[in-house]
């Protein structure tokens, strides 16, 4: 393989990633040695599988140049629904629980994914409608009540905490979705029709896509994975309040823009998210290690989605302006 | 002669048109605020109670503020979403300053001027860096704003302010509340603002055509860091409202305010695109949303229904406007 072979492999934000992942894991090693231990690593992928499967969604919306600020609200709506569902028919099966918070789920997406394709509604106007509209609905769904833990069937909850194969079921569930999106972001026709939406509408339509419906899939996508984490995720923190998951949507964009995911659409990789989503994923299992105050987040969060994408600006110009003096020659 | 008068006439045309829906929006807008009045007398036969009626823009006034400044940034296509978190931080630097033995007025001073600066920082990133969306960087800056409230008084809440703050928003003049002296004092100098000066004219044409408003000679990004530190202003004027509401101020206080900001303005006729609307919608479109949630709270509904009917709001009028320009253009290009 030759040295630009091996330059189109590696993308210069995934190789700064690396390097920040590894830096930052020896850093913390060094004040705290309980971090690199079989049992806090599967912590951390445990913990941050439910990021990781919200940042995919994140990622298919943002590559059509979109966003979604209703993510954190989708998953509790789902996730609501789902828990009320447990509640008040406890002889349901579980498929049908489970069922339910999809389709939920999916249905947040679908009328979004509407309001920007058909209606022409700016992505970012739109979901933050939807944002307070589906919150307001999961008060409304859980009657201002919680669902905690001794309302739900232990089968349910053993969904997030029972293994297969020896791997936590929710990082199985993330680890298979992952395989299915690098099949499906590189190879698959819808998968690639994003990227073309993104990168140049005007051209996608003349090429013949039709681009409400793939905005249309786009944010059903998104929908259906945040149903399904909606599900999940009570049945990990085994209680569904109103206020679930509420500003959730920051830490999910956060990691979609530090994992190389442009903001303009068109462009951004499955691996870039995984590598943006780990670096969150490890930064929230290390402040606690580290004896960082709670009150921390929020600044902390901030700061890196700013620097990440100030970051991602200053190498789009960097990486356009040696193409420019490339064509120039 | 009379030809160069036709082509003249023609000229103006489409302008005189954009005005004309304009005024037909703020009718409608009218109408629609009669229609909530109304609903909201039946629900409670005191309202119609010349003090229940004048006392109630206390409980709501303080969110319009921020929307007159609101209306500057989304006016020139762009968006501020940190809204909320700069009246949690210019709140939190009032009471802090306060706490630490600064005289009173001068820590108002203090919390105006930090509330310029948030706004100052946004502004200058979203110039400096406009690849990215308005959204993206105003979504960082609102955790970070926040995050540095948190960082500075955790869950403390600071309170204990000199008794004449308390009449910001409690206080009469002349049997009219402050704050709704307040706000008609800021709604005319806003107006004066938009439809009167250079700069109004200015930021509506960035709004309209960036790359126009550039070859005529016009400097974007100075009207774009002005409007943001215009916001960062009003929003920290909407803090001190809200305090001297509550007598105390925490860090989580402002938490989504920037949806009921945005949808005022956005209701008030302000395109999400840019470069159109005007005042007079945005001022009526406050007291209708002020008034929705006045008379659902008089209904007894709960504070989570009434966010979701605002984010209906804000979602059917963003419809309405993009029909609206949607048949402007097809008559245009008739």
């Amino acid at each position: 393989m030759d040295l630009k072979q091996l330059k189109s492999k590696i993308d210069i934000k995934e190789a700064v990633l690396i390097v920040l992942i590894i830096l930052g894991a020896l850093f913390i090693q060094y004040n705290n040695s309980n971090f690199l231990t079989w049992h806090n690593i599967a912590d951390v992928l445990k913990n941050t599988s439910l990021l990781a499967i919200l940042a995919l969604g994140m990622m298919t919306v943002m590559l059509t140049g979109g966003i979604d600020l209703s993510v954190g609200s989708t998953v509790a709506l789902s996730g609501m629904t789902s828990a009320v569902l447990l509640r008040d028919f406890p002889d349901l099966p579980l498929f049908v629980v489970i069922f339910a918070g999809l389709v939920v789920g999916l249905l947040s997406g679908l009328v979004l994914g509407t309001l920007v394709g058909k209606c022409g509604m700016i992505p970012t106007i739109a979901s933050l409608g939807m944002r307070y509209i589906l919150r307001g609905l999961t008060y409304l769904v859980g009657d201002n009540k919680w669902v905690s833990a001794h309302e739900m069937t232990p089968e349910f909850k053993a969904l997030a905490t029972d293994t297969t194969f020896g791997i936590n079921n929710l990082v199985l569930v993330a680890i298979v979705i992952y395989i299915i999106a690098l099949y499906f972001f590189n190879y698959n026709r819808t998968g690639r029709s994003f990227y073309a939406v993104g990168s140049n509408p005007l051209a996608a339509k003349i090429t013949g896509l039709n681009i409400n419906k793939t905005l249309l899939k786009a944010y059903a996508i998104n929908g259906l994975l945040s149903g399904l984490v909606g599900v999940l995720w009570i049945s990990r923190y085994a209680s569904a309040q109103g206020d679930t998951a509420s500003g959730y949507e920051m830490n999910v964009i956060a990691a979609a823009v530090l994992g190389g995911i442009s903001l303009l659409g068109g462009a951004g990789r499955v691996t870039g998210l995984f590598l943006g989503v780990l670096v969150l994923g490890i930064l929230d299992n290390a402040l606690p290690l580290l004896n960082a105050s709670v009150y921390w987040e929020d600044f902390i969060t901030g700061a890196i989605i700013l620097v990440a994408v100030v970051l991602n600006i200053l190498i789009n110009r960097r990486e356009k302006k040696l193409e420019d003096a490339r064509r120039i020659i | 002669m009379q030809g160069e008068l036709s082509d003249m006439r023609q000229l103006f045309k489409p302008n005189q048109k954009v005005k004309s829906l304009l005024v037909r929006w703020e009718s409608l807008l009218v109408f629609i605020l009669i229609a909530v009045l109304v609903i909201n007398s039946f629900m409670s036969p005191n309202f119609l109670n010349w003090n229940t009626f004048i006392n109630a823009p206390m409980s709501f006034m303080d969110k319009s503020f921020m929307a007159l400044g609101m209306a500057l940034v989304l006016m020139l296509g762009l968006i501020d979403i940190s809204v909320g978190s700069i009246v949690a931080l210019s709140g939190t630097a009032m009471g802090l300053a306060y706490h630490a033995g600064l005289p009173f007025s001068l820590a108002l001073i203090l919390s105006l001027l930090v509330g310029a600066l948030c706004g100052f920082i946004n502004g200058l990133l979203v110039t400096r860096f406009d690849e990215a969306p308005p959204m993206i960087i105003t979504l960082a800056t609102m955790s970070l704003y926040r995050g540095i409230a948190y960082i500075l008084i955790e869950n403390e809440s600071l309170g204990e302010f000199p008794t004449w703050f308390a009449e910001l928003g409690w206080g009469k003049v002349a049997g009219i509340p402050i704050i709704l002296w307040a706000f008609i004092i800021f709604a005319l100098i806003f107006w004066w603002l938009l439809h009167k000066t250079a700069y109004g004219r200015e930021i509506r044409s960035i709004g309209f055509n960036k790359k126009a408003s550039f070859y005529s000679g016009i400097n974007a990004n100075k009207n774009i860091i002005l409007s943001y530190i215009i916001l960062g202003t009003m929003s920290a004027i909407t803090g001190l409202f809200l305090i001297s509401r509550m007598s105390s101020v925490r860090a989580d206080i402002a938490v989504g305010y920037e949806l009921e900001a945005i949808a005022m303005v956005v209701l008030g006729g302000v395109s999400t695109g840019g470069g159109i609307g005007s005042i007079v919608g945005v001022i009526i479109s406050t007291f209708i949303i002020g008034f929705v949630r006045y008379g659902l709270g008089l209904a007894n509904a709960s504070s989570q229904l009434i966010t979701l009917i605002i984010g209906v709001l804000l979602i059917v009028a963003v419809i309405i406007d993009e029909q609206r320009n949607k048949n402007n253009t097809l008559t245009e290009e008739e």
